[in-house]
């Protein structure tokens, strides 16, 4: 509660009785009232009268039943006449890890980060091969194979290309992730009608002059 | 057994969790039916309006974000609907209202002071109450709400939401005067 108040400090504290009786005071401002009931007879018959009042409000309360069934089941036919979420498997995803983390002891959660972070260098570590080796390339040319028609490319992000330069990237280049990653490598769509040679080559060549790009080859 | 916290449970109701919703509903909705019902003062009108609490629950928990508890964040909820229903209620049934109220003067405080329940006086009295003095003295007694949560629901500062507990108190303290009881203050 706040005590910044121009109320002198008894009226303060009288004022201060009816939460003081339902026990929602802070514990400084609690220990104020305390203090001074044992100081003041006056203000504790006052404290009886706040304290006749708590208890007749509660039971004024009590005594107003609680609603049919009715109301349970008007809410969820309006419930079931709304739309279904489309967010609903990646919010409930996330609060179902933030049940999880709140969870965790102090110290489970000290072991649980120190084996997040060496997952963290280990990725680091493939994908700085991946990008260093490029004899590897060919590996993943059969990958992602899709039935889908149009023209279409394997690409490998630079390790410090953010979500927004590959958002950025896609958009620029008019395609779009139809499968990956696997190994690092993303299929994406140039085109939904097949290209001629020579145009496809110059849309890779471009890309490949792209700072954001690792690696990008043309595929069937 | 450790509880699902409300926070959590409006998390999985932001995602479509309909069992969440009925553990919330299950859990806060008897209190936030008697917070209605004491200001629109009809048992039907109020049910109709936890249903309409619970749904606006529904549709934006996932703008929920958890500066204040979740039952201040209900009662908020329930206080605006509440106070829209009276904006719109017809005048017919103010009538009504006003006839309850004179039979309520006729056969109490003074029949009860008889039966000299002075508990029971002081329940009539907190029924006389206006709706701004009721809603403030509920609050903070019956739901448990600290002055800055209490200034959050009715959207007044901390300061007002002790002058107005203090002027809820002395008309409570006028109307036991009334009916026959002298507290001796204020």
């Amino acid at each position: 509660m706040n005590t910044n108040t121009k109320l002198p400090e008894r009226d303060e504290i009288e004022a201060m009785l009816p939460w003081f009786a339902a026990g929602t005071l802070s514990r400084k401002d609690a220990a104020r009232v305390e203090a001074a009931l044992k100081s003041d007879a006056d203000l504790s018959q006052r404290f009886e009268l706040v304290r006749e009042e708590l208890g007749e409000t509660i039971r004024l309360n009590e005594d107003l039943g609680a609603p049919s069934a009715r109301a349970l089941k008007s809410l969820f036919e309006k419930i079931d006449a709304e739309a279904p979420r489309r967010s609903a498997v990646s919010f409930n995803l996330a609060g179902r890890i933030s049940e999880f983390v709140a969870s965790l002891s102090p110290r489970t959660l000290a072991y649980a980060g120190a084996v997040a972070m060496l997952a963290i260098v280990l990725q680091a570590g493939i994908i700085t091969s991946l990008v260093s080796d490029r004899g590897g390339d060919a590996n993943y040319k059969t990958v992602s194979v899709d039935p889908g028609q149009g023209a279409f490319a394997l690409v490998r992000f630079a390790p410090t290309a953010t979500a927004a330069d590959i958002t950025k990237f896609l958009e620029d280049n008019k395609a779009v992730v139809v499968d990956g990653p696997k190994a690092g490598m993303y299929r994406i769509r140039l085109a939904v009608t097949g290209m001629p040679k020579e145009e496809l080559a110059r849309i890779i060549k471009q890309m490949q002059e792209n700072k954001n790009v690792g690696f990008v080859a043309p595929i069937q | 057994m450790q509880q699902t916290s409300d926070e959590v449970l409006i998390q999985r109701i932001a995602g479509g969790d309909r069992l969440a919703m009925q553990v919330l509903y299950a859990r806060h909705h008897v209190r936030v039916y008697r917070f209605v019902l004491r200001l629109v003062r009809n048992e039907a009108t109020a049910e109709d309006l936890i249903s309409e609490v619970f749904l606006d629950v529904w549709r934006q928990a996932g703008r929920f974000e958890g500066r204040s508890a979740v039952t201040t964040w209900l009662l908020a909820i329930a206080r605006f609907k509440a106070l829209s229903a009276l904006r719109g209620r017809k005048e017919a049934e103010l009538d009504d209202e006003v006839a309850e109220a004179v039979e309520d003067t006729s056969d109490d405080p003074e029949v009860a002071m008889q039966k000299k329940d002075t508990g029971e006086i002081l329940r009539k009295c907190l029924t006389k109450l206006s709706a701004e003095h009721k809603e403030i003295i509920d609050l903070v007694y019956y739901h448990e709400k600290s002055v800055e949560e209490v200034a959050e629901i009715v959207g007044i500062p901390e300061n007002t939401v002790k002058t107005r507990m203090f002027y809820a108190r002395k008309k409570l303290a006028e109307e036991l005067k009334a009916a026959g009881i002298e507290r001796g203050w204020p």
